[in-house]
């Protein structure tokens, strides 16, 4: 269980990074004639010996968006079809993971570390400071996240660069994320700050700031990467929710969430299920998650960040 | 408990308060004002007096101070959008809100417990390997993929209407009709929130109730003749409940969450669709009332919580009257 969820967490990673090689066409090109195209099926033994090919799509009727087989050209290869600009979902879908899975890395990065160091100066300091980060990392965790993530980034101005988008999310989802962390650092320097090895550091002249980097926080290594494991799939999923819903990534970057804006179309939903694709893509990124946090015996109660 | 109680009310009104304001000075201080609702061809005139009517000639502190005033007196001010004052209709939104997350919580409830009965007290079984197949995959369904996923299954099949929470129409039908017909809308948001608790839920009722079957208590239960039927349901469920309550208290953050999405998508007019709505127009009042909603809600819900995880604890009853 837990193997098949590092594969194919793994899988989905080099499939990110490779994404411009693997890409059958480039992710922003639009077919004019292919719009809601659907997949177009790989002829491999077609008669006249050509190897694998891919048959051009006819549009019959632009109306009912109606396409016909027409085996005399060859078209492009469009693997999960197309979309309402006649750009090659697959490509896109390929493209966008590497935005929205290099977010989620970040932003979990920088909560684990932002939680380490909140949570481990709560637990190695004590007293009133340890008592002010405690009630605010509750204050944050009590809080339903997708809420607070909506307005922090609706009062920004709405439309901004991608990049710009990037480093904000980044920062919001890093707000968001740290108490989750940071409470289980702060018990776990607490307990560690009483053993005999903590104790013999300090008595050997070590410094507060080495005692907590060098000695304390590595004993929490183990609670912080399965932290990190939970956060990557909320974040990846407060981007696809912030993108779907316009208020994440302008909607000529590729990424799961802008992808998925093309489902909200509900009656353009039921003809060209192929929109959907970007839903399957996350759905695999959190299903292995949950299947490598499930070997560890922890139940994943994890809904959001 | 009456400490508890009194404790729990202070931090109501802490939340209250310090979410509300929050909401109302960002939505203050963000680039833009509601009167670009306006459009290009407003006149000066009109955008001053609109300024004026929501105060935004004041400084925020004194927009703050004026609306705090106010709000003592139970007046939250006027939504720009909609033109009316801003109670009521964040009341109806938020009872459109509580009625899809209670009878999501509900179904969720119903199904995790009575699955994870079954899966933890018959590890090992077919049946049991099955169930807890099915809930991995639910448990990596969040609201946002189920709800699409159901939206696309009705526009296909038409089983469900696919979107909103009653028929163009239908409030003239009187209110059996517009009852029965809100009860035609509702599954499917409902059951889009509910799938994914539903899965935790079982989860962890499978986890703690396959620890309680090897309890010695329930051996000895065996050992004196209980029927399996007695000895699971009255003898190791209750003992096994408590990691459950425990996490209820938390949920109701995630629900609210994942009924934002659910609404968003499935056109349900709650409490997400007009936070979104308001936040997106600049509509500071409509915002900051939303805000002491969601401010409710959440204190509502952790107080259900511990509530309830007193009532299946003792030792949370008895100990520090926290």
């Amino acid at each position: 269980m837990r193997r098949a969820g590092v594969i194919m967490l793994a899988l989905i990673a080099l499939v990110a990074i490779l994404a411009p090689w693997l890409a059958p066409n480039p992710p922003d090109h639009r077919f004019g004639d292919l719009l809601y195209a659907p997949p177009t099926p790989v002829h491999i033994f077609d008669g006249d010996g050509a190897g694998p090919h891919v048959h051009a799509w006819r549009l019959v009727s632009r109306i009912e968006r109606r396409f016909e087989d027409d085996p005399s050209r060859r078209g492009p290869l469009l693997v999960l079809g197309a979309d309402a600009y006649g750009r090659d979902i697959f490509s896109r879908l390929l493209n966008g993971g590497r935005v929205t899975l290099a977010l989620a890395v970040c932003a979990t990065l920088a909560a684990t570390l932002l939680g380490a160091l909140i949570g481990g100066i709560a637990g190695y300091a004590g007293g009133a400071l340890d008592a002010m980060l405690s009630r605010l990392s509750e204050f944050v965790l009590v809080l339903p996240a997708i809420y607070v993530a909506l307005a922090l980034r609706a009062v920004m101005p709405l439309v901004l660069p991608a990049s710009t988008v990037f480093v904000l999310l980044l920062v919001i989802f890093a707000l968001l994320g740290w108490p989750m962390v940071a409470r289980g650092v702060r018990a776990i320097v607490v307990s560690e700050r009483e053993r005999e090895y903590a104790i013999a550091a300090r008595a050997a002249g070590a410094s507060a700031a080495r005692i907590l980097v060098r000695h304390l926080l590595p004993a929490a290594g183990g609670y912080l990467r399965t932290q990190a494991t939970l956060l990557l799939p909320a974040f990846i999923l407060a981007e696809a929710t912030l993108s779907y819903i316009g208020l994440g990534f302008p909607d000529t970057t590729p990424t799961w969430g802008t992808m998925l804006q093309e489902a909200s179309n509900v009656a353009l939903l039921g003809d060209a299920p192929w929109t959907l694709a970007p839903a399957a893509a996350i759905f695999a990124v959190v299903l292995g998650v949950n299947l490598v946090v499930q070997g560890t015996g922890r139940a994943p109660v994890q809904l959001e960040p | 408990m009456g400490a508890f109680l009194l404790r729990r009310f202070v931090f109501a009104v802490v939340l209250l308060v310090c979410t509300s304001s929050t909401a109302l000075l960002l939505t203050r201080l963000a680039p833009g004002d509601l009167t670009s609702q306006l459009g290009p061809i407003a006149s000066r005139s009109e955008i001053e007096t609109t300024r004026a009517r929501f105060d935004l000639d004041r400084s925020p502190l004194t927009q703050w101070a004026l609306w705090a005033t106010r709000a003592i007196r139970l007046d939250f001010g006027d939504s720009f959008l909609f033109n009316r004052p801003v109670g009521p209709l964040v009341i109806r939104a938020a009872g459109n809100t509580a009625a899809l997350a209670v009878v999501a919580l509900a179904i969720a409830t119903l199904l995790g417990i009575s699955l994870g009965i079954l899966t933890g007290s018959r590890q090992g079984s077919r049946l049991a390997a099955f169930v807890g197949m099915v809930s991995m995959v639910c448990v990596s369904l969040p609201p946002l993929l189920t709800s699409l996923v159901f939206v696309f299954i009705a526009a296909r099949t038409g089983w469900l209407p696919a979107g909103g929470m009653s028929s163009a129409g239908a409030s003239d039908m009187g209110w059996v009709a517009w009852i029965a017909d809100v009860a035609w809308h509702l599954p499917l948001p409902a059951l889009a929130l509910a799938v994914p608790f539903a899965a935790v839920f079982e989860r962890l009722q499978s986890q703690s109730m396959a620890d309680a079957v090897r309890q010695p208590f329930v051996i000895a239960a065996v050992a004196r003749g209980v029927p399996s039927r007695d000895l699971i349901l009255r003898h190791a469920w209750p003992a096994s409940v408590r990691p459950l309550c425990a996490v209820y208290g938390l949920v109701i953050g995630a629900l609210l969450s994942g009924s934002f999405i659910v609404e968003y998508v499935t056109s349900w007019p709650g409490l997400g669709q007009l936070m979104y709505q308001a936040l997106r127009g600049r509509d500071v009042y409509l915002v900051a009332a939303c805000a002491a909603m969601g401010a409710v809600f959440l204190a509502v819900g952790t107080l259900a919580g511990d509530l309830l995880l007193a009532a299946a604890d003792p030792r949370v009853r008895e100990g520090d009257g926290a």
